[in-house]
């Protein structure tokens, strides 16, 4: 089972942050490679079991399910239901660690999934650095002081 | 009850800094506070309920228990068994993560403890500040800091100019435009020691972006019989020899910050040019020296220090168990890298050429010594492994030792080939190698240290094996700076032990 783990720093208090990233409805606001997102059934979007649809910017239709929101330990928890990906059981969790030293934020992405083993370098680019990173990148831009 | 946590990004990658704080008794490298550590009972420091009994700088002592250690999740939790403070029921973790974006470390350290109510303010801050942010600080200076030695405090971040005019009649203003003159020894053609000859040269004031060094002592290495002769194309004649040594600095050129006149400074480095009681030299790579250390000790130990330091941790990594086979061990890098390797849980074979050289290297703490003009030492070391053969060879002996250390090798074991003192190693077919899977590396001492940046772990790592007595510098042989021939022909016939220097 592939696992891909990044992690960066963002130059933001941590729960600044996550006042952003908390929103499992969010995406279009702070990844760039998110066009629009909805909770299916009008759910609200930090009800544990609630469903985010969102099409990306290159056309593309996932399905997230949210598994665990903890405001405690400022960590989510998702399961991928549908996607253009084709990988099985995949599971990520996002997670903010405040940085006393600084008053920053260390963040985690990790996910771990199903996939024909030919593709599971080529998948883990695309969803480590295309994804994960990415939207990282976008983070510090956003916060950068 | 009360939690504390705090928590850095240390810009290493997660290895390095886990490699530091996973040796439960290596707090004493690098923790300010702590002056002196061992593990009770000599057990390992990775064994789970290991207890480390330290003593702090104000002389107070504590003992920790190991409680937890994962070196998948680089995560160690620890409690306090005996301490000086109510510190009740401390128990505390430090874990890492990587932070791959930009290859750096995430690093957590928490607590929890139950402080008498009146105290918990007082104990708070110190947890947070003495321990752990200091312990922060000291860990980030460890890894990626400047030499250790140089002082932090307001002086040496004042302007020079500001400095200079409260001791003009101490030293020549800084823009003197006379010269000076100094002693020298002059090597006018490659060759034999007789070539070492002293001559007075004349000495330009320090130009832009240099000072001016008056040397108290000079190291003798290795190194400067190889430019003597021309093997090392580090000196065209007419030029000075040698790459280190101690002493003050007395004029400092234009555009030049963090030095000053009357600083005690050395160095270990190129360009050549140490043989002599004054020189010019860009201060890039000068270390200022503390209080507590001589110029005599560093001036015969810095080069072969910084030496060690980077054999022992970048060339090969020693680690705990290895077993390490270390050639001229009585030699001055040899003495260094007998006790350092051992320090670092090695067991120790060395080789020396006579049995008093092989007394001083049994002080020194090798676990076995081969006297090698009695026995042949590569059958010693497969016998003394049960044929499993040395981790790796540090070899600067050359010609009459190389076809050895490879016999001596196991398999993936590693050759470092540093010197060739008695002469070079020949021509060799690689395609042997295979037979034990051999590795070999050929260090060149610029390429370790010709940065602040390479430089400074390896001065941090030295300097504070030297202040914690990990590595003991006997006391050098002395030559007065025109006997420096003299002093090249003891060091080639391998009469001396330890170190080598001249008086300037």
């Amino acid at each position: 089972m592939p696992k891909i783990y990044v992690s960066s720093t963002i130059n933001a208090p941590a729960v600044d942050v996550w006042k952003l990233v908390r929103n499992f409805n969010g995406l279009p606001s702070w990844t760039p490679f998110v066009a629009e997102s909805r909770i299916e059934q009008n759910a609200h979007p930090d009800q544990i079991g609630c469903i985010r649809n969102f099409l990306l910017k290159d056309g593309g239709r996932i399905r997230e399910k949210l598994l665990a929101l903890s405001d405690y330990d400022l960590s989510c928890s998702y399961a991928m239901l549908e996607s253009p990906m084709a990988v099985e059981n995949y599971i990520a969790t996002l997670s903010l660690t405040p940085v006393t030293d600084g008053n920053m934020t260390f963040a985690e992405w990790r996910a771990e999934f199903d996939c024909a083993p030919e593709r599971e370098s080529a998948l883990a680019q695309q969803i480590g650095t295309g994804v994960f990173q990415s939207a990282f990148t976008a983070l510090k831009q956003r916060f950068a002081r | 009850m009360v939690k504390v946590c705090q928590s850095t990004i240390i810009n290493a990658p997660v290895q390095d800094v886990w490699s530091v704080l996973r040796d439960f008794n290596g707090h004493e490298r690098w923790h300010p506070a702590i002056s002196f550590s061992e593990i009770e009972g000599g057990d390992a420091a990775d064994a789970i309920g290991a207890v480390r009994h330290f003593r702090l700088t104000d002389g107070s002592e504590l003992r920790e228990q190991l409680l937890a250690l994962s070196d998948k999740d680089r995560r160690l939790s620890y409690c306090l068994l005996e301490a000086p403070l109510p510190l009740m029921g401390y128990v505390a973790s430090i874990r890492l993560k990587p932070v791959t974006d930009g290859n750096t470390t995430f690093w957590e350290w928490s607590s929890e403890f139950h402080p008498p109510a009146h105290r918990r303010d007082e104990l708070v801050k110190l947890v947070t500040e003495g321990i752990y942010q200091a312990g922060f600080e000291s860990v980030r200076r460890l890894l990626n800091g400047r030499p250790v030695a140089e002082p932090t405090g307001a002086t040496s971040k004042q302007p020079v100019a500001r400095l200079i005019p409260e001791r003009p009649q101490l030293e020549p203003p800084r823009t003197s435009a006379q010269g000076t003159r100094a002693k020298a020894i002059l090597v006018e053609r490659h060759g034999g020691p007789e070539v070492l000859q002293l001559a007075e040269i004349a000495l330009a004031p320090p130009s832009r972006g240099e000072v001016q060094i008056r040397h108290t002592f000079i190291g003798v290495n290795f190194i400067d019989v190889y430019c003597r002769t021309g093997y090392f194309d580090l000196l065209q004649p007419p030029g000075v020899p040698g790459m280190e040594a101690a002493g003050v600095i007395a004029a400092v050129g234009p555009e030049v910050s963090g030095f000053s006149v009357g600083d005690r400074i050395a160095y270990a480095c190129p360009p050549v040019g140490a043989y002599c009681e004054r020189r010019n030299m860009a201060p890039d790579l000068l270390v200022h020296l503390t209080d507590g250390v001589s110029d005599l000790t560093v001036a015969a130990s810095l080069l072969k220090g910084i030496t060690a330091s980077f054999l022992l941790h970048d060339v090969y990594s020693v680690k705990p168990g290895a077993v390490v086979l270390i050639h001229a061990a009585a030699g001055g890098v040899g003495q260094l890298l007998v006790q350092w390797a051992r320090h670092l849980g090695a067991t120790v074979i060395a080789t020396v050429s006579s049995d008093d050289k092989a007394r001083i290297v049994e002080r020194l703490g090798a676990h076995h010594v081969i006297v090698y003009s009695r026995e042949n030492f590569a059958e010693a070391v497969m016998r003394l492994t049960e044929g499993k053969g040395a981790d790796v060879a540090y070899d600067a002996v050359g010609n009459d030792t190389f076809g050895g250390s490879l016999a001596a090798l196991g398999v993936r074991g590693h050759l470092v080939s540093f010197g060739q003192a008695s002469g070079p190693v020949g021509n060799w077919d690689i395609g042997g190698f295979s037979s034990k899977s051999i590795t070999i590396s050929r260090p060149n001492y610029a390429h370790y240290t010709d940065s602040p940046e390479k430089l400074g772990p390896h001065i941090n790592r030295f300097f504070a094996a030297l202040r914690q007595g990990v590595i003991k510098i006997g006391a050098p042989r002395q030559y007065d700076l025109a006997r420096a021939a003299d002093a090249h022909r003891d060091l080639e016939a391998r009469r001396t032990t330890g170190a080598l220097v001249l008086k300037a």
